[in-house]
């Protein structure tokens, strides 16, 4: 009877700390950052950080402006946003509520395998495939640019937008479908003005959570965008994103300096950003649960 | 009184088949204007799959094979633009499924489908409609509230409001208040009566004592076949068949 009862509590208290295991990652992480990051602040003040339009760490004096990151990021986000979200959320409805069977799940088990590619592979391929054609066709010195990074991000941000859309509008009732019909709503009528207006917080969610996704990838934008830190005026220009700047310049700072720092400060600003995104996202989500 | 006219539904030597299992064998009958036509029977003898091929959803669903033909107004409903069908011969489901909209959208919804955007049209389409069906005292003052907040009965009734306000011409309910409590039961009666002056009624019940309350006619089917048909108060004294009398006076179903 006593052993039983001390079973029970070491896997009782087991599983509570596989639980919150993941929360206690996630705050030791940004822990970390913390520490590793602010000391850039007693140097360089966040506004200047935040807003100064240069950022040349390794000159001298060095200048930590990451706003040219922010827009890079932004810019390239937003044409991957405008790119992926039409095209996505189209996508979900035709498998959805349009597609045979048989079409429904084919298209199910591609978008899955595409979400399945390394990033390095679809950036590998952007940079072979897309940068000449886009330097070709508008004529540009090279085809690293913002455009050619949206467009590789659009991808990977598509399966994300289709399975958790798709999953939504398959979550409506039938029967609001049911009601519609039976008052002489068209198929088009039902979808549009019915089923995509009872999925919408899930495909909010859906957006949300593929948007994370393009703003934290690094791999496949620092081989598709050219990496020049300078503030953009076109999308045909080379930018480089926050993850970018991380990723590449790590491996050439001294531990502890300055330089270092100001990249774990990049960190504490992406974890905000995506922190940010995902805190709409899951609101959203459970609307649709609710 | 009703022999007269002309029906407003003909169904002739009508048979539905979902797959190799047959729903309805062969019914023949005629449903007329302003009237509540009632049809009791058991689970299962095809009576919500007659409903949904006046309408023609059982079109939506890939087993369905069917003879025979069904006219409204003297055409055959296969001849008739399916929308245009649906919009003149409007169900209401056993269960109230309100769209997860305000009261006042829930109803707009269908004349806003059919094309009509005047809002002070629209505002007099959703009154009328809510008081045709009831509803509108107890919901006046909250016509922007989701109408998923109101009670089954009152649920029901705006789905009832939401037919209205797209002016079919025939309205089937299919056992409308088998999930509703006496009082509620009462009230959808109580409009079922008032909505008969303007409208052709088909009513599918599993409630026999309902039929003897608000039908004018009633059909009894059994296993798909229809056993008998007659004026409500004649069924229910004097049925001729024995299936009839035992079925409605509870000996079986």
């Amino acid at each position: 009877m006593h052993l039983r009862k001390v079973k029970e509590f070491i896997i009782e208290r087991m599983i509570f700390l596989s639980g919150i295991m993941s929360i206690i990652i996630v705050a030791l992480i940004f822990i970390f950052l913390l520490k590793e990051g602010l000391s850039i602040f007693w140097r360089v003040p966040i506004s200047d950080f935040l807003f100064a339009r240069n950022w040349y760490p390794i000159s001298d004096p060095p200048q930590f402006g990451i706003l040219p990151l922010i827009l890079g990021s932004i810019l390239v986000t937003a044409g991957a946003g405008v790119i992926s979200i039409p095209i996505g959320i189209a996508s979900a409805l035709f498998i959805a509520e349009i597609a045979p069977r048989k079409t429904k799940e084919v298209l199910k088990a591609g978008i899955e395998l595409l979400a399945a590619i390394p990033s390095v592979v679809i950036g590998f391929i952007g940079m072979v495939t897309l940068g000449p054609f886009i330097k070709d066709l508008f004529h540009l010195s090279t085809g690293l640019t913002a455009l050619s990074g949206s467009i590789t991000l659009a991808f990977m941000a598509m399966p994300t937008i289709v399975s958790i859309a798709e999953d939504a509008i398959t979550a409506v009732p039938r029967q609001y479908r049911d009601a519609a019909i039976a008052m002489g709503a068209t198929k088009w009528q039902t979808t549009w003005r019915i089923v995509a207006h009872a999925a919408r917080p899930g495909m909010v969610a859906a957006v949300m959570l593929g948007i994370g996704r393009v703003i934290g990838e690094t791999m496949a934008v620092m081989m598709v965008t050219g990496n020049a830190a300078l503030i953009p005026h076109s999308i045909l220009q080379p930018v480089r994103t926050l993850t970018a700047t991380v990723a590449a310049e790590m491996g050439e700072t001294v531990q502890g300096g300055e330089h270092y720092a100001a990249l774990f400060a990049i960190g504490i600003v992406l974890f905000i950003i995506t922190f940010l995104i995902n805190g709409v996202a899951d609101i959203y989500l459970h609307k649709t649960k609710k | 009184m009703v022999g007269a006219k002309a029906p407003k539904f003909s169904i002739q030597d009508f048979t539905i088949h979902f797959g190799n299992v047959a729903a309805l064998k062969n019914l023949t009958l005629d449903i007329f204007c302003n009237e509540i036509f009632t049809i009791i029977g058991p689970a299962n003898s095809g009576k919500s799959s007659l409903l949904q091929s006046l309408n023609r959803l059982n079109d939506l669903n890939a087993a369905y094979r069917k003879s025979g033909k069904i006219l409204l107004d003297g055409t055959n409903i296969d001849e008739l633009e399916v929308e245009s069908l649906r919009k003149r011969v409007s169900i209401v489901f056993a269960l109230p499924f309100p769209l997860p909209l305000s009261i006042f959208d829930n109803i707009a919804y269908g004349p806003r489908m059919h094309g009509i955007k005047n809002k002070a049209k629209l505002a007099g389409i959703v009154e009328n409609s809510l008081r045709e069906s009831y509803l509108w005292d107890e919901v006046k003052d909250r016509l922007h509230i989701p109408a998923m907040n109101l009670s089954g009965g009152q649920q029901q009734r705006l789905c009832i409001a939401r037919i209205l306000a797209v002016e079919p011409e025939v309205i089937m309910f299919d056992e409308p208040t088998s999930g509703l409590d006496p009082i509620s039961t009462a009230r959808v009666e109580e409009t079922l009566r008032v909505l008969k002056e303007r409208y052709t009624i088909i009513l599918v019940t599993n409630n026999v004592a309902q039929a003897a309350r608000v039908g004018d006619r009633t059909a009894f089917v059994l296993m798909g076949e229809l056993v008998e048909l007659n004026e409500t108060k004649r069924l229910f004294t004097t049925a001729v068949d024995k299936r009839t009398d035992d079925y409605i006076t509870g000996k079986f179903g």
